[in-house]
């Protein structure tokens, strides 16, 4: 036991001389996921903060410019332009000059002061739809405001029903509170994946697979001496990520760090496996880390990083189920933003848990049975 | 072979013509090539058609109905009907925080136990609390719900009241250009072209190259009468076209399977791809020459080229609301450039005072790319 025990160490120290004695490797797998949290965290966000817009104000009236003033005031719109014609619309939005037209008609006042329901034309370029979409929303609330600013000035009485909207564990809804306890989970499922892939795939390339062979390892010994390297690698570029998203970002963490370790432990188990399974079946580097990249991919589209999973149809909700990365980012989510604790993880870990189980043992086999 | 000393062109084309076609057939041969250049932009058409929506569906929810008044559940069936939602309906808030507390909901409607009596005299409040991890969900369970109560909210209010609530606002018409159904598949699939490339094209590329670097058959090649231009060439051909093969397939998945309208003109839609194509592939080339290590170029191509087109292109986020410095480093993603045309000619049309500007940006990188190549692959001769 002992000995078995003194040969992994020595395996492990090996490994990790043999990933971190080049210089530029080591920087790119430490500085790596700080830079891409800094970057995704600035660049991957769906509040939009700057609306080029052109007004078509046909009215030209005090409750015109009013409405337009609550766009010019919100800090989100900037006017491009003041049309004259309809005409002029179309290659303003076409050269991606303006995102949005407003367009009010005559008779505005008018049929407001007329207690009548006066549209305003609102037109957006819909070649990102999302985008689009978001900035309606803006320009909806907008027009509330001025709604209910038009109702109190001139006497009227506010809708009946109010709405008090409250948004737990993210006040104010931002993206990037969102986004970067997720690209915890990504980051470091894409090298430690990568990394358990190529390590046996190295070794196979470069011939030293079969010394390793004649030595007094055993099969299970040489698969630990694989996955801890990169488990503690991946551990580490985890907590690099984790510094960036509350020294840089200043995102408030909730839970216990404990908590949130034990999970991520269970998390890169899994991912090591599904790497250690892939390289099994690789005969090269390139091909190990092809396919680990074509494992990697639906992964990454499928765990709720970018689109939520409520919104796939049910056979892809279904394949997520075998998805370590959308247990991950659900439970560094939960965990960092709600504090969830143990107790309430415990359908976030067991599956984890199975999938390292599944896959290391999927691995080992399959080692065993190609040296046999 | 004939007689008379073959010109200079026709042997260069001779020794081009031998090293593309031992590419080829590297490339047909090991199945790992078949898994990024076929299974991939297949799998990446299928989860980008089928799979990634971002239009929000079937968000569960549950609503608590303190009072129990017809106005009240009337409120309470609107999230029920909608298939935005999937509606729990409770009788106390404590139970419907459990709910929340276990990740089983995502927002919770909380109709207060004097509605009814409040709304007759016009200031009923109905409180939404919505799990803000995910903002763009919230945000649209917020909206959705609001508009719920709203009209719930007139419909009480033109039973009751004798006063004209409803008029005297503005209410907000809305056209959605180049996309009037709202279907995000019409920019998720141009994007996946953008994605298919970069793929094919730098990341095969430098993985392919690497492995020479790596093995010392790089080196081999030039002591054979190959000249550099040809043995670029030779790397560059076969690439290309299953660069083009992939983008293909793109485009009739686009047409045939998820009708995603092509307003433009489908040969400067190629045109352009293969610039692209060209400024990926000129990118594999250099991270690959330039590291010389398979693992290394792999990931920096990704980080480089893939994470780029993927997050600062405007494929998905737009970048008019990013930070001047994230904008700045957009501008030298060549992504960027290649969005803006295919989500123009695919969903707008033939746009001049887009495509002009756009493709002279990507001729350009080409160009200084691949001269950049061409000096750091002779350099390593000397």
């Amino acid at each position: 036991m002992l000995a078995s025990l003194r040969r992994i160490l020595a395996l492990i120290r090996k490994e990790i001389l043999a990933v971190l004695k080049d210089a530029r490797t080591r920087n790119m797998l430490l500085l790596q996921p700080v830079l891409q949290c800094l970057l995704f965290g600035y660049a991957a966000t769906l509040d939009l903060t700057n609306v080029p817009y052109a007004a078509l104000d046909r009215d030209r009236s005090t409750a015109s410019s009013a409405l337009l003033a609550k766009l010019d005031g919100s800090g989100v719109f900037h006017r491009v332009a003041n049309l004259t014609q309809a005409a002029q619309m179309k290659p303003l939005i076409d050269n991606q000059t303006a995102l949005v037209v407003i367009q009010i008609d005559p008779n505005f006042q008018r049929q407001l002061s007329a207690g009548e329901q006066p549209a305003v034309q609102v037109i957006t370029d819909g070649r990102n739809s999302n985008t689009a979409g978001a900035a309606l929303g803006y320009v909806g609330a907008a027009v509330d405001s001025f709604n209910t600013d038009w109702r109190s000035d001139h006497g009227l009485p506010q809708p009946p029903v109010q709405v008090s909207a409250r948004a737990w564990y993210n006040a104010n809804l931002e993206t990037r509170w969102n986004l970067i306890p997720a690209l915890v989970g990504t980051i470091t499922m894409m090298s430690t994946l990568m990394l358990a892939a190529l390590s046996v795939a190295r070794e196979r390339e470069e011939g030293t697979f079969d010394q390793l062979l004649v030595t007094p390892f055993r099969p299970v010994e040489i698969m630990a001496g694989k996955a801890i390297p990169a488990m503690m690698i991946g551990t580490v570029q985890a907590t690099n990520a984790l510094l960036v998203a509350q020294l840089w970002f200043r995102i408030p963490f909730a839970g216990s760090y404990i908590t949130l370790y034990v999970g991520l432990i269970l998390f890169l188990l899994a991912a090591v496996g599904i790497g250690l399974f892939v390289s099994s079946i690789a005969a090269t580097m390139q091909q190990a880390m092809l396919y680990a990249f074509v494992t990697i991919m639906p992964f990454a589209l499928l765990s709720g990083l970018t689109t939520p999973i409520s919104s796939m149809p049910a056979i892809m909700q279904d394949f997520t189920a075998i998805n370590p990365l959308r247990y991950a980012i659900d439970l560094v989510h939960r965990v960092y933003l709600e504090g969830a604790g143990l107790d309430r993880l415990v359908s976030d870990l067991w599956p984890m848990a199975i999938i390292a189980a599944v896959t290391l043992s999927a691995a080992a086999w399959m080692f065993r049975n190609r040296l046999g | 072979m004939t007689d008379a000393a073959p010109s200079p062109l026709a042997a260069k084309a001779r020794r081009v013509g031998a090293l593309i076609r031992k590419e080829s057939r590297q490339v047909l041969r090991d199945p790992s090539s078949f898994a990024i250049g076929v299974v991939l932009p297949l799998m990446l058409i299928l989860l980008f058609g089928y799979a990634m929506s971002l239009d929000v569906k079937n968000v569960p929810i549950a609503v608590v109905l303190e009072d129990p008044s017809s106005q009240a559940s009337e409120i309470a069936a609107s999230f029920q009907m909608s298939s935005y939602f999937q509606t729990r309906v409770t009788r106390s808030m404590a139970e419907a925080q459990e709910l929340m507390l276990s990740g089983q909901v995502q927002g919770i409607v909380r109709v207060p136990q004097d509605f009814a009596r409040r709304s007759a005299q016009g200031d009923a409040t109905v409180q939404i609390l919505v799990n803000g991890i995910d903002g763009n969900t919230a945000r649209i369970v917020e909206a959705y719900a609001e508009a719920a109560v709203a009209q719930a909210g007139a419909r009480v209010d033109a039973e009751g009241a004798a006063s004209p609530a409803a008029g005297g606002q503005a209410v907000v018409q809305s056209q959605l250009w180049f996309n009037s159904a709202n279907d995000s598949r019409y920019f998720l699939v141009p994007g996946l072209i953008v994605l298919i490339i970069t793929l094919i094209g730098a990341f095969m590329t430098s993985m392919v190259v690497a492995r020479e670097w790596e093995r010392g058959t790089f080196e081999a090649l030039f002591v054979t009468p190959v000249r550099t231009d040809e043995i670029l060439l030779g790397k560059t051909v076969p690439y290309l076209v299953l660069g083009m093969g992939g983008m293909l397939l793109c485009l009739a998945a686009a047409k045939f399977l998820f009708h995603v309208p092509i307003r433009g003109s489908v040969p400067i839609l190629m045109g352009v791809s293969m610039l692209y194509l060209l400024v990926s592939v000129a990118m594999g080339l250099l991270i690959s020459s330039g590291l010389k290590s398979q693992f290394l170029s792999s990931q920096v191509t990704l980080v480089v080229t893939f994470m780029p087109a993927l997050m600062l292109s405007g494929f998905i986020y737009d970048l008019r609301s990013v930070p001047l410095a994230v904008r700045l480093i957009s501008y030298l993603v060549p992504a960027r450039y290649f969005v803006s045309l295919l989500q123009t000619l695919f969903l707008a049309g033939n746009v001049w005072s887009v495509i002009w500007p756009n493709a002279a940006v990507l001729a350009a990188v080409a160009i200084v790319l691949l001269a950049f190549t061409r000096r750091a692959t002779r350099k390593s001769l000397g």
